[in-house]
């Protein structure tokens, strides 16, 4: 092309053009942006002390426990005379929890995200929004105190054949945490749903095809990505709710067990349960906080990032 | 649906011609019809479901409210603010220092995340050459940060600012700064969607009647984006007033039964006070502790509503 074309960005050099910058240095200006700059670094030195709080009483625990043990071991008694720190115990606590939570929010979250995007009318999504928001809003220790005294007795009366015994049960404490997720995981998938174009649902009505099978065949896996991310971001959730789960199924009793009818510890009540005691730095007890720390910041932090890449990819394709 | 054989049965013609009518006809009348009566079952049936999902959600939300009252109601009264708590005393025990310990965990935490958060924000959606690779790295640990487990950051706040560096003690200041750090995240997305919002045209209408980059985003840009920013805070003070897991690992346990101070002495919050009293054994606590989820509800829900209204209130479109 000729020399006519003006590059953006690069003012040319000639004698005559006359440079678009502030005619004297901007000092201000400059102290202004290096303010936000830092403002904006707070969040990666927070990350970075994140790593090192748990990295460091993390090696402490090394030392004494090979990390093979830690990783396979199915006996977890750290307060015992002869502590045995075998992780696996607690860890299916967390995966229980997080498998009824999704029982319960994947189902009910996905359908009342389909609902609030593709059948409500405008004035109904309007007043049902916020009440949702509401209860995300809701502090989970209310939410667990409600559990203990309301969902238990329910549930265990709904079921008499199953083998109740205790106050505690990881069952219910999965399924209210379910209860807690799914104002997020019906936002995260009705955001995804609503962001799929127009065009695609008149081109299926144009076809001959229901609301039905619009919601169903057309929506649904055109938002796919986003709605995987909102169940991914679902269990990232469940797997670090700590405050339902110390008061739904109990702060102690770490044993390898699928029975959801007991009262099973998880990571975080682990680590919930062990901090309020008055422990000594220094011990391995409170070194293994920090193991335990490290491993649900590892889980959640793969989830975190695994729901990231779906929502990108899935912004990629419709924005 | 169709009664009507149709022009194929009126009109004498062969087999093969037959069908092939027929199936013409079929073949346009399935592609008018508004769906047959197995599908229209179908799309109820989901309907319902939808609607069944959806209810749920309510009534547990309903059943929540219902009970915290129900249950909570003998200590419904004043005494529950003017009261200390007390595990002697459980009948006149209330949560006047928890309410106290939460006006100052929160407090400070308004002070810190407003001007790091809005900062933050404004820094990555106005300055930040989003291609820049630690700028995109910035971005992804914003997000990463948004979904850390909160009780991951009670360990920060037990190895870094209980003991460790900032070496502050289980006070109400490192509640507040452990609280704060946790909802960082949260505000810097909330005020980054609250700036994108703002047209572009704003910006370029400023920076070409010469006004600096700064000029812009603090004349034009950030007033127009307050609402935005505000519900945002909003929103994050709510979920922090809430939050019990990681204050339990920074010393907010306690039976306080002096008011506290910001950097000295024992401290406890509303939902923490909530899950000591829930943990002991005595009916009368355990009273008490639907009364605090009542007094923490009604709280919770006024600040909700408040960003609702104003999220209504200044809803407009460019």
């Amino acid at each position: 092309m000729s020399s006519r074309v003006i590059s953006p960005g690069a003012p040319s050099s000639g004698p005559n053009v006359r440079s678009l910058e502030a005619p004297g240095p901007r000092v201000g200006e400059r102290i202004i942006k290096v303010l936000l700059w830092l403002a904006a670094l707070v969040s990666v030195v927070v990350t970075t002390g994140i790593v090192i709080s748990l990295l460091l009483p993390s090696l402490n625990f090394f030392q004494q426990v090979s990390i093979v043990e830690f990783l396979t071991g199915t006996i977890w008694a750290p307060a015992f005379a002869e502590p045995a720190f075998g992780v696996i115990p607690i860890v299916v606590g967390t995966l229980m929890v997080v498998f009824f939570a999704m029982l319960v929010a994947i189902p009910v979250g996905l359908a009342s995200a389909i609902y609030l995007s593709e059948y409500a009318p405008v004035g109904v999504r309007k007043t049902i929004k916020p009440i949702l928001e509401v209860l995300e809003g809701i502090p989970t220790v209310a939410i667990g105190l409600f559990a203990f005294s309301v969902l238990t007795p329910l549930i265990r009366d709904l079921t008499p054949f199953l083998p109740w015994t205790g106050p505690f049960s990881i069952g219910v404490a999965g399924i209210t945490v379910g209860l807690l997720i799914i104002p997020l995981v019906s936002s995260v998938s009705d955001d995804a749903m609503r962001s799929v174009p127009m065009s695609l649902r008149e081109g299926a009505y144009a076809m001959g095809a229901t609301r039905f099978e619009v919601a169903l065949r057309v929506v649904l896996p055109a938002a796919v990505s986003g709605v995987i991310a909102a169940f991914v971001l679902g269990i990232s959730r469940a797997i670090g709710e700590t405050m339902v789960v110390l008061l739904v199924a109990g702060a102690g009793n770490p044993v390898l067990s699928f029975d959801p009818t007991k009262g099973i510890q998880t990571m975080t009540a682990y680590i919930g349960s062990t901090a309020t005691g008055d422990i000594s730095q220094g011990t391995i007890t409170y070194d293994s906080i920090f193991a335990v720390g490290a491993l649900l910041f590892v889980m959640t932090l793969v989830m975190n990032i695994l729901a990231i890449r779906l929502v990108r990819r899935f912004r990629e394709v419709y924005d | 649906m169709t009664t009507d054989p149709g022009y194929s049965s009126r009109v004498a013609m062969p087999p093969r011609t037959r069908t092939a009518v027929g199936g013409a006809r079929e073949v346009t009348e399935a592609m008018l019809s508004t769906g047959d009566r197995k599908k229209r079952v179908r799309g109820l049936i989901l309907y319902s479901l939808l609607l069944l999902g959806l209810a749920t959600a309510l009534v547990s939300i309903a059943a929540m409210i219902t009970w915290a009252i129900i249950a909570g109601w003998p200590r419904l009264s004043l005494e529950l603010f003017t009261n200390v708590p007390s595990v002697v005393t459980p009948e006149k025990a209330g949560y006047r220092t928890a309410i106290l310990g939460t006006l100052y965990v929160i407090g400070g935490v308004i002070l810190l995340i407003v001007p790091l958060g809005v900062g933050a924000a404004v820094y990555l959606e106005e300055f930040a050459n989003p291609r820049n690779p630690f700028n995109r790295f910035v971005d992804l640990n914003i997000q990463n940060l948004a979904g850390v487990p909160s009780i991951v950051f009670g360990i920060l706040g037990l190895a870094f600012i209980v003991r460790g560096p900032l070496s502050l003690g289980f006070v109400a200041a490192a509640g507040s700064l452990t609280l704060a750090l946790l909802v960082l995240p949260t505000v810097i997305l909330a005020s980054r969607e609250a700036i994108r919002a703002v047209p572009s045209s704003i910006r370029d209408g400023s920076l070409a009647l010469g006004a600096t980059v700064w000029q812009t985003v603090s004349r034009q840009v950030l007033p127009a984006a307050f609402p935005g920013v505000l519900t945002g805070v909003i929103l994050a003070v709510a979920r922090a007033i809430g939050e019990a897991a990681p204050l339990l690992l920074v010393g907010a346990v306690t039976f306080v039964t002096f008011d506290p101070q910001f950097f000295e002495g024992g401290y406890s919050t509303l939902p923490t006070m909530i899950y000591s009293y829930a943990k002991r054994p005595q009916e009368e606590l355990q009273v008490l502790a639907a009364a605090g989820v009542v007094i923490m509800l009604v709280l919770l829900i006024l600040i909700n509503s408040v960003a609702i209204y104003l999220r209504n209130r200044f809803e407009r479109t460019w």
